[in-house]
């Protein structure tokens, strides 16, 4: 199999220093910059956190069926791992939106999940959908069907994510007021450059995590790819079944 | 007339890390048959299931009629036709629906149905559903469905499984020699493969073990080769 | 077209031979519905809460007809002959989600008059046509996604289990605005009246967009 070495450690160690001098920067307007919320006060802040996180995982999750195409179109199997790698940092981190919103709803509305709260609805749906492509995955034992399979789950259910948004906040009123929309329209200025710079901080970390995640899934394919080529197929222990694309 | 029907060139799959095929090569000039051998496990079957563009090679050249595949797939299918270990017959229907519902998905006329159970002998039982009939029977199915669109390229997997001496003459004008096909054929009995065979094609865990004339191979190697 | 009708032919062919779907799925929304009679504990429920039983009762049932859909080309070798075939990819989209679609409507055809019977206070007569406008749409979502999540379940080896647990987030849009799209109907005040318009339009467009997204990736899934 002709091997085009793609790296993914090029530039890795100045994304990751730069994602920390964000976040740093961001944690500090958070706690020293930005005012505290008139009407909820102190625990508000977990908006810069919580917010960030949702719309990363949203994105991510986009990518991983954009990366998905890219599979299914040219059969190379570097774009099924970019679109897995994709999707399972997503999952945390969109069950890291969960959590934060979670915890966000107690303290404000003195309940840890409220149904009338569109976009935290759809965001439930979304992340149960995408908890599902780790078991489908599994469950494939061929791995060009399983990364073929896998493509076909992530486009379809990337295009799911922004149809579901629309359609469940069609089917709720607003009932409770709301701090932000999406645009953050209503939001004052500090507040929004604060957020601004703790969505860019996020996404950073999301990209750094990839390319991490993609560094290491691509040395380690090409030291099998290496071992196979010196030692014969023999030398090799099976890869034992697994969800993720090698 | 100089296109052979079958070419292979350096053809490889895997499934994951495993080697199914590896660097085989093959020319199957039209009109003639090849005895593809080798024991359980040697790639037979995946070759056949490639030379059907139901499996896609990982690497090398598979040319059918001259029509290269996967790529040009949809040209070949009507011109090939597969005998594999499952009948692909719906067992809930009659012998003769399924061979309906084949004959349709090749536009083929109805007649052809009644044509080619009539070859086989199995026009009285055409009726019952296909879980009814013993083997033998499923198989003479399974060969009238194989045969239905009267493909020139054969890939028989053992065509002749379940099949008594009488039946067996009975598919005989059907997928034997006399049908002036081109086959591709595997047997679980390589005497009987090769008595059939213009080529032989041995496989040794998914590489070429031997290829060439009936006459070339030996005895000894054929024993190794299934021991 | 034409060999997309020679599918469903067959499939209806087989449906009618073994009885294998429907019936059970008929059977499966009856239970249902007396489960939700002793749940709720109520003789009569109307409105929003008539929808949400009718929706939930309805999608239990589909599912089993969504499990079963590409069986028989899985277990008795389907697939590879319509593979073998000279014909076009697609037609096995259109058959099985066509084919899926009349098993939906058979079961509503028992099903909600039994519910109207069973459990429904108000008559179902005034609502009904606007109530099969809104079951026909969500049959249609039902009918594409389940298509296309059968298809890709039917590969793995926990396929009773992938295919729900894939399909049941996918349809849940559409399932939400089905069940918003019936409650106004089903309520004694208004019941003549149509369906909310927004909500068939979200079930259109769900349709639309979904039936476009399963025709873009639907080959990929019938490969080896």
């Amino acid at each position: 199999m002709p091997s085009r070495s793609t790296t993914y450690g090029t530039g890795l160690r100045g994304l990751s220093i730069a994602t920390l001098v964000v976040i740093a920067a961001a944690l500090t307007m958070v706690f020293y910059y930005a005012p505290l919320d008139a009407d909820q006060g102190f625990i508000q802040k977990i908006f810069y956190i919580h917010v960030p996180l949702a719309i990363v995982s949203l994105l991510g999750f986009v990518f991983g069926g954009l990366m998905a195409v890219g599979y299914l179109l040219t059969g190379d199997r570097r774009w099924d791992m970019r679109s897995y790698v994709a999707i399972h940092l997503s999952l945390i981190f969109g069950i890291g939106a969960l959590v934060t919103g979670s915890i966000w709803a107690k303290a404000s509305w003195g309940h840890w999940w409220v149904w009338s709260e569109p976009t935290l609805v759809s965001f439930l749906i979304v992340v149960l959908l995408f908890c599902t492509y780790q078991p489908l995955r599994f469950s494939i034992e061929d791995p060009e069907r399983q990364s073929r399979y896998a493509s076909v789950f992530a486009i379809v259910a990337g295009a799911f994510v922004p149809l579901n948004f629309i359609a469940v906040r069609l089917a709720q009123q607003y009932v409770h007021p709301r701090v932000l929309t999406l645009t953050g329209g209503n939001l004052p200025g500090s507040m929004m450059l604060t957020f601004l710079v703790s969505l860019i901080g996020i996404a950073m970390l999301f990209a750094t995590l990839w390319k991490y995640e993609m560094a290491s899934k691509n040395a380690r394919s090409q030291v099998r790819r290496l071992r196979r080529t010196l030692l014969g197929d023999d030398a090799l222990a099976p890869a034992g079944r697994s969800a993720a694309p090698s | 007339m100089d296109t052979p029907a079958v070419e292979l060139r350096g053809l490889a799959r895997y499934f994951g890390e495993r080697t199914a095929l590896r660097d085989v090569s093959l020319v199957l000039p039209a009109g003639a048959s090849v005895a593809v051998l080798g024991r359980n496990g040697a790639g037979k079957s995946t070759l056949l299931r490639i030379l059907a563009a139901l499996l896609r090679p990982h690497a090398g050249e598979v040319r059918v009629f001259g029509e290269p595949l996967p790529r040009r797939a949809f040209a070949v299918r009507a011109r090939l036709g597969l005998l594999a270990h499952e009948p692909l017959l719906y067992s809930e229907l009659t012998g003769r629906e399924n061979l309906r519902y084949h004959a349709a998905l090749h536009r083929v006329a109805e007649r052809r149905v009644d044509e080619v159970l009539e070859a086989v002998a199995m026009e009285r039982r055409a009726d019952d559903p296909v879980r009814l009939l013993s083997r033998g029977m499923v198989q003479r199915l399974a060969v009238c469905r194989a045969v239905l669109h009267d493909p020139p390229l054969l890939l028989l997997d053992e065509a002749r499984a379940n099949l008594d001496p009488a039946a067996s003459a009975l598919v005989e004008p059907l997928i034997g020699r006399p049908a002036g096909r081109t086959r591709v054929l595997t047997s679980h009995d390589p005497r009987a493969a090769l008595a059939e065979a213009d080529l032989v094609l041995a496989l040794r865990d998914g590489r070429v073990a031997f290829a060439g004339a009936p006459e070339g191979l030996h005895d000894d190697a054929l024993r190794e080769l299934y021991a | 077209m034409r060999t997309a009708l020679v599918l469903l032919r067959k499939d209806l062919r087989l449906e009618l031979r073994t009885l294998e779907t429907v019936p059970a799925m008929v059977l499966l929304a009856l239970v249902t519905f007396i489960v939700f009679h002793f749940g709720l504990d109520r003789d009569t429920i109307a409105g929003q809460e008539a929808a949400g039983v009718l929706v939930a009762t309805l999608l239990f049932a589909a599912m089993l007809g969504v499990n079963r859909l590409f069986v028989a080309e899985r277990e008795q070798g389907g697939f590879d002959a319509f593979l073998l075939a000279p014909v076009d990819r697609s037609a096995m989209l259109l058959a099985k989600a066509a084919g899926l679609f009349i098993f939906l409507a058979a079961l509503e055809v028992v099903a909600v008059p039994a519910f109207g019977l069973f459990l429904l206070g108000p008559s179902l007569a005034p609502p009904l046509p606007g109530l099969i406008a809104v079951l026909a749409l969500a049959d249609l979502a039902i009918a594409v996604i389940g298509t296309l999540v059968s298809a890709i379940a039917i590969h793995t080896r926990a396929r009773d289990l992938i295919g729900p647990v894939i399909g049941l987030p996918l349809l849940l849009p559409a399932l939400i605005a089905t069940a918003r799209a019936a409650g106004p109907l089903l309520r004694f005040t208004h019941a003549a009246g149509a369906p909310p318009g927004k909500w068939l339009a979200v079930l259109a467009l769900y349709d639309l967009v979904f039936a476009l997204l399963a025709y873009a990736v639907f080959d990929f899934l019938l490969e080896d």
